[in-house]
């Protein structure tokens, strides 16, 4: 059997009150592990207060083939933005 | 560079008319700028070509960490081994990066690592010269670390996206590295003794050409540049890299009040950079076949390490495997 440690994808939150973002990837034998490796090496430098560790194979992506049929129909619901409205400056702040 | 020579398989780069649509539509993607990840479609010899960049660019890094190690437990003071301590853990995480980055193409780390192993993979030849006094860990930091910088800038501009991101990460970490190694050659040469300065001074004279071969030979000798720059997985050429690095390095060693080993050395005013004399290629050449003064104890170590920590790695997966059938026994 594979003796090779399965790899995580790693999520640090930087600071109190942002999203945790994907900074990397590295291989573990086990959730624990996965946090103390990615403690030792994602966090050196006080990058962060919270780690999440997801297995790779647990991710699910979308395909770059789909791009278009999934991302091109927002471009013209243009009225999805606050731009789209103009409001008469008597109104005041919007 | 920390990736000398890599090959591309191809003998010259190919013409817009010779490109099937796929590859035209990849070599648009890449000018306008575009990065590539790694479910998109990519030409077999960009993907090959990047596995062997990246992976002898990791195994460098890995191997990188033997020469410091050397001094970890041999350094001045405290804070010098802490210092040192954590520079070359750091370059285990660049390692590390490094490898996820190739994995991304579809290769496994232990796959790579056996290449290393059996020589089939190779890493920089600088990492196979000895570190014989501690001015060398001064000498390294500075100018190794410092030629790696010169070339590792550019590529966090590469085409392919996690190599890039590896190397903004990188990148972030490489100046102190740079910096804690002209500190200690600050420390011998301008508030040292006699003594330490000569030190310091031999350690330039042995590592200034191997640092200047890191760049990999000369742009004529070198026969893939021209494919690796259309697909920007190489940025400057090998002349360019080692121009910029000699103009920078030579102020600083003279700050030092260090000897550049170089009697040819000479400010060429109209090309605005210095004039100096080649690394020997045939040095270079016999280094990179395995003939180094150090290559034959560098992979006796990695290969020591990777099999004496077998058990460690074997015994922790089957801690894992356990742990997740009780697991599921439990629910
Ligand atoms: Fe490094
Ligand atoms: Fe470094």
């Amino acid at each position: 059997m594979s003796s090779e440690w399965p790899l995580w994808e790693i999520f640090i939150r930087g600071q109190h009150g942002l999203n945790h973002r994907h900074v990397g990837s590295l291989h573990a034998p086990d959730a624990e592990m996965a946090i103390r490796h990615a403690r030792d090496v994602y966090t050196r430098r006080n990058e962060g207060v919270s780690i999440w560790a997801v297995k790779s194979d647990d991710i699910v992506a979308s395909a770059p083939s789909e791009k278009g049929p999934l991302f091109d129909p927002s471009n013209s619901k243009v009225y999805r933005h606050p731009t789209f409205f103009d409001i008469p400056d008597e109104a005041g702040h919007m | 560079m920390y990736a000398q020579m890599v090959k591309t398989e191809a003998k010259r780069v190919k013409s817009r008319e010779e490109m099937t649509p796929e590859e035209a539509a990849f070599q648009d993607r890449i000018e306008a700028g575009e990065k590539i990840e790694p479910k998109d479609w990519m030409p077999e010899g960009y993907r090959r070509t990047l596995i062997r960049q990246i992976g002898q660019h990791a195994h460098s890094e890995i191997v990188g960490q033997l020469p410091e190690g050397n001094w970890i437990t041999r350094a001045p003071t405290l804070e010098r081994k802490a210092i040192l301590l954590a520079k070359v853990q750091d370059e285990a995480g660049h390692g590390l990066y490094l490898y996820s980055a190739a994995e991304t193409l579809g290769v496994s780390r232990d796959a790579l690592i056996a290449k290393l192993h059996d020589g089939s993979m190779k890493y920089s030849s600088i990492f196979n010269y000895p570190t014989l006094t501690w001015a060398d860990i001064g000498a390294v930091g500075w100018l190794v670390d410092g030629a790696a910088i010169m070339n590792q800038v550019p590529l966090q501009r590469t085409s392919y996206g996690p190599y890039s991101r590896a190397m903004i990460r990188i990148c972030k970490e490489e100046s102190f590295h740079q910096r804690q190694g002209y500190d200690i050659l600050i420390k011998m040469c301008l508030k040292g003794t006699p003594a330490q300065k000569a030190m310091a001074q031999d350690a330039l004279n042995r590592f200034w050409y191997p640092s200047l071969m890191m760049f990999g030979p000369s742009d004529k000798d070198s026969v893939h540049s021209a494919q690796s720059m259309a697909w920007k997985i190489k940025i400057n050429t090998n002349d360019e890299l080692r121009q910029k690095f000699v103009d920078q390095t030579v102020p600083q060693a003279e700050y030092l009040g260090l000897t550049v080993p170089d009697p040819d050395l000479t400010w060429n005013e109209d090309k605005g950079g210095y004039d100096f004399t080649e690394p020997d290629w045939a040095e270079f050449y016999a280094v990179l076949a395995g003939n180094g003064p150090c290559n034959r104890e560098r992979m006796a170590a990695r290969v020591a390490a990777w099999e004496d920590g077998a058990w460690f790695r074997e015994g922790l997966m089957a801690h894992a495997r356990k742990a997740a059938k009780r697991g599921v026994a439990a629910e």
